[in-house]
């Protein structure tokens, strides 16, 4: 089937299978291989774009569904002036090891920093508690977060 | 050797937090890992695994998936007859793909090469594999009874790595035994005033490393090239060379970035069954297990443990007796390292008039086990810890104070010929407690805990490196140690830039190819600062030697390095090369070893709710006593890691097998830690006295934290009241636990 949609910013048309994940889609027709895959079950977080400034976990998203929206990777989240602050805060704080769930990682504080949720350390790790992170015990990410957002921590 | 404080200190220097190196490109998405590599005219690979744990093959078609359109090939273990198709870097034991027997649930039978992954996993549709199934040997105790079925008949044969001597022959399921046996223990039991003994039960754990076992191989022309997540290499590359009867110099293996190992990617795992479809093919193949299939790939041991523990009136500890089996699965994997490992940290860190430890690996029908971050300790210090604490109450010691009065100082042996402690434990431990208020009043339901180990680490001390001096002045690292996540990039860059007076920026590390990098033993062990690190500093001081004789002055800095290749070399050319080497001092055997020991010092802070039996953890502190501090960010960091894994060990994660099926093959039923289990305080304590082999006196760290926590939050839950002896502590566990202690009229305490 034809799909058009938007990519970081730019319009996409393209022929997918209607079962086709967006996760699929985003690394191997695109080339967008900064999603990564690892739960498939929408527990990990690793997988993580937004849709229409969402974070959606794109291993359970099938790419149809994606019609019409802008989704966001983290190679488009890169090249916006916001993404100074982000990656400017996480290599202060050493808030990544093995980099895999960074992306995802992200992309979420991305989306939840513009909606404005972040107000306490509480609402921090609830609402990154969908990203799951092996390697760091969550602490430099969560040092990271709290700066972003003017949380003491 | 040059000192620290005899130079300049550079923006990336030894002791500066230096930003990590890899961070722009894990930020931005760019981080290449195993799985985002395309090799031109690669095929998708998908395994075709056992549904049974233990049966006979009797027939496999493969004809209808061969017919596919898209099917490029199909494997199964015909197409090895030209080869002795079996692998296992301990124990030669583990066939590439089934040959007429399945031994555990999840065992490659068979594997597909196909265009695209889609194709390739309807072709595992078609395979017809007909088994009859065969009594299942699913725990420790199925396998020692007497009449038990056989899982591996043997003979066991040594893989290229056993290195742990003479291998015993098997009797019955039990492939290897680790004993150490110290003076009268039976003596020191009959004149115990305490004695404290019980039977422990410790879960098989999924290292849960977030990219899962990927591999891309390509056989061409006698040359097998692999991109592997792997932690080892080197060790994957002679045994994959020993399996397919090619040099050593024939296998080539680049390692991207990993998404995390803690043990999952050490020696080999995916690769054997990669080259052999690639192989086949005639292309490359890509091969990406899922989740449920890197859980049963490796995983850490379930064990049982029977400990007794002795102590007299004074309040010395006089002796410790240990029996402990390790269920390793349907192949050894590591099996044979961590049974001795755990027997070394069975005594614990204590000065003993006697003890006995007898470590048993055993086979079942299960999915083989191996290496988990700071296996061993975390295997045994909780139990060793819960009897201590137990003695203490016996003899009405503060558990700090019996610490201190038994823990072994600076330089005591702990096992016979072995490396003496170099570590201050004593002064560890007093920090830790310190940090979670020991000795302050607690709230009900509270419980403060400590606990106190060692961990064998460094592995084998084989390590070189290379670093080249451009005429620019720049200079690059070629060292084999894969970037896992550590840092080791950033630390070695931080080395050689401070041997080098180099700012660190202008230091490049490569990563691994063993085309190019020279040798480095593993990545695990918590080696790489200490023995590579080493091997870096050896290599850059060779440059900067070079460097002073061709300037005839000590003081020379970088910004005339390249009038000095000018004066050298006669152009704005060439190059200075520094090789570096570890190799073993003695005879290099594990007797001698460690090349040092990894302190395991942690205490917690528990709340418990009587009424579901949650428990969860408020504090807790770790001590990375590393000798010094490369980079302290990353220590703190590493710690951090490891102490939420220690969370997750302790409270949280087990692999649930029934007769030998796994039943929580997901992240959805296979918990670990989120962001909302980071404890409200947490506590990482560099100590920093300079006491290990490494450069600069480091030693190595992050494997200590997982055991410390562990053990430390089961000492603070019998704190509060609920003495365990089962990990995970499951709210039901300890709810459970809590009814039979009010029964016994022994709760509230």
């Amino acid at each position: 089937m034809r799909l058009e949609l938007w990519v970081n910013g730019s319009a996409v048309v393209s022929e997918v299978e209607p079962q086709e994940l967006l996760l699929d889609f985003l690394r191997d027709r695109l080339g967008l291989t900064g999603a990564k895959r690892s739960c498939d079950v929408q527990a990990c977080g690793v997988c993580t774009v937004l849709v229409d400034g969402r974070p959606v976990s794109s291993c359970c998203f099938l790419a149809a569904d994606a019609a019409g929206r802008e989704v966001l990777t983290i190679e488009g989240l890169a090249e916006r002036p916001e993404f100074e602050r982000l990656e400017s805060a996480f290599t202060h704080h050493a808030a990544l090891q093995c980099g895999f769930c960074t992306p995802g990682m992200l992309l979420t504080v991305a989306a939840l920093l513009e909606t404005g949720e972040l107000t306490s350390v509480e609402e921090i790790k609830r609402g990154l508690a969908g990203n799951l992170c092996r390697c760091t015990g969550y602490r430099g990410i969560l040092e990271a977060v709290c700066d972003l957002a003017g949380v003491t921590p | 050797m040059s000192r620290i404080e005899d130079v300049q200190v550079g923006a990336g220097a030894v002791g500066q937090s230096a930003p990590r190196r890899d961070a722009a490109e894990k930020l931005r998405g760019k981080a290449q890992f195993a799985g985002d590599i395309v090799v031109p005219r690669m095929l998708h690979g998908k395994v075709v695994r056992s549904p049974h744990p233990h049966a006979r093959i009797t027939s496999i078609d493969t004809s209808d998936a061969e017919k596919m359109p898209g099917v490029v090939c199909v494997l199964t273990a015909a197409d090895l007859a030209d080869l002795d198709p079996y692998w296992g870097h301990a124990i030669r034991d583990r066939p590439v793909v089934a040959i007429d027997r399945v031994r555990f649930a999840g065992e490659p039978v068979a594997a597909v090469a196909a265009e695209d992954e889609a194709t390739a996993a309807a072709a595992l549709e078609r395979i017809v594999v007909e088994y009859e199934e065969l009594d299942v040997v699913g725990t420790i105790e199925q396998a020692l009874a007497p009449d038990a079925p056989i899982v591996n008949e043997g003979p066991l044969r040594p893989g290229l790595f056993h290195g742990l001597g003479e291998l015993a022959p098997a009797e019955g399921n039990v492939c290897y035994r680790y004993r150490l046996d110290r003076g009268e223990i039976e003596a020191v039991f009959a004149h115990a005033d305490f004695v404290v003994e019980g039977e422990y039960t410790f879960p098989a754990v999924y290292q849960y490393a977030m990219e899962t076992h990927t591999v891309v191989a390509q056989v061409e022309e006698g040359e097998i090239t692999l991109w592997a997540s792997c932690q080892h290499p080197f060790l994957v590359r002679a045994e994959i060379a020993a399996l397919f009867e090619v040099p050593i110099s024939n296998v080539r293996i680049v390692v991207p970035y990993l998404g995390g190992g803690f043990g999952s990617k050490s020696y080999t795992k995916m690769e054997p069954i990669a080259v052999a479809l690639a192989r086949k093919a005639r292309r490359p193949v890509r091969i990406q297990n899922r989740v449920v299939e890197s859980m049963v790939t490796t995983r850490r041991h379930g064990m049982r443990c029977r400990m007794r523990t002795a102590l007299n009136r004074e309040g010395r500890l006089l002796g410790r007796e240990v029996d402990c089996w390790f269920d390793t699965g349907a192949y050894a994997d590591n099996g044979p390292r961590v049974t001795a490992t755990a027997g070394d940290a069975a005594p614990g860190p204590y000065r003993w008039a006697a003890y006995r430890v007898d470590a048993a690996c055993v086979y079942t029908n299960t999915a083989p086990a191996g290496s988990y971050r700071a296996f061993g300790a975390t295997h045994l210090q909780w139990i060793g810890e819960l009897q201590v604490d137990e003695l203490a109450r016996c003899a009405g010691l503060d558990p700090l104070d019996i610490r201190r009065m038994n823990l072994c100082t600076p330089g005591e042996e702990l096992r016979a010929g072995g490396k003496p402690l170099d570590a201050d434990l004593i002064g560890d431990v007093e920090r830790a407690a310190e940090a979670v208020g020991w000795g302050t009043d607690k709230p009900p339901g509270t419980g403060r805990g400590l606990s106190v180990g060692l961990l064998a680490a460094g592995a084998h001390p084989v390590s070189s490196a290379i670093v080249r001096m451009e005429a620019d002045g720049n200079a690059v690292v070629l060292v084999g140690t894969t970037e896992v996540g550590q840092g080791a990039r950033t630390v070695f860059a931080q080395i050689a830039a401070e041997e080098l007076r180099l700012p660190a920026e202008r230091v490049t590390v490569r990563g691994t190819d063993t085309r190019f990098t020279p040798y480095d033993r593993s990545t695990g062990a918590s080696r790489s600062t200490t023995v590579a690190g080493l091997a870096v500093k050896r290599a850059a001081e060779q440059v900067r030697s070079q460097l002073v004789e061709i300037a005839g002055s000590a003081d020379v800095e970088s910004d005339s390095y390249p009038e000095l290749f000018v004066r050298h070399f006669g152009l704005a050319g060439g190059e200075l090369i520094g090789r570096g080497e570890v190799a073993p001092e003695g005879s290099g055997s594990y007797a001698e070893g460690p090349v040092f020991w990894e302190v395991c010092v942690g205490a917690a802070e528990v709340t418990i709710d009587e009424d579901t039996g949650r428990v969860r953890v408020v504090k807790t502190a770790t001590v990375a006593d590393v000798g010094r501090a490369i980079n302290p960010q990353l220590v703190e960091r590493q710690d951090e890691g490891g102490t939420l894994q220690g969370l997750g060990n302790a409270l949280y994660e087990e692999m649930v097998f029934e007769d030998g099926l796994l039943l929580n093959e997901t992240l959805l039923d296979y918990r670990v830690p989120t962001f909302e289990d980071l404890p409200e305080e947490m506590h990482c304590i560099i100590v920093e006295n300079e006491d290990g082999p490494g450069p600069y006196g480091a030693k190595g760290c992050g494997e200590g934290s997982l055991a410390a926590v562990t053990a430390a939050v089961a000492t603070a839950v019998a704190d509060a009241g609920v003495p365990m002896t089962e990990l995970p502590l499951t709210p039901e566990r300890v709810w459970r636990r809590i009814q039979e202690l009010k029964e016994d009229e022994a709760w509230p305490r």
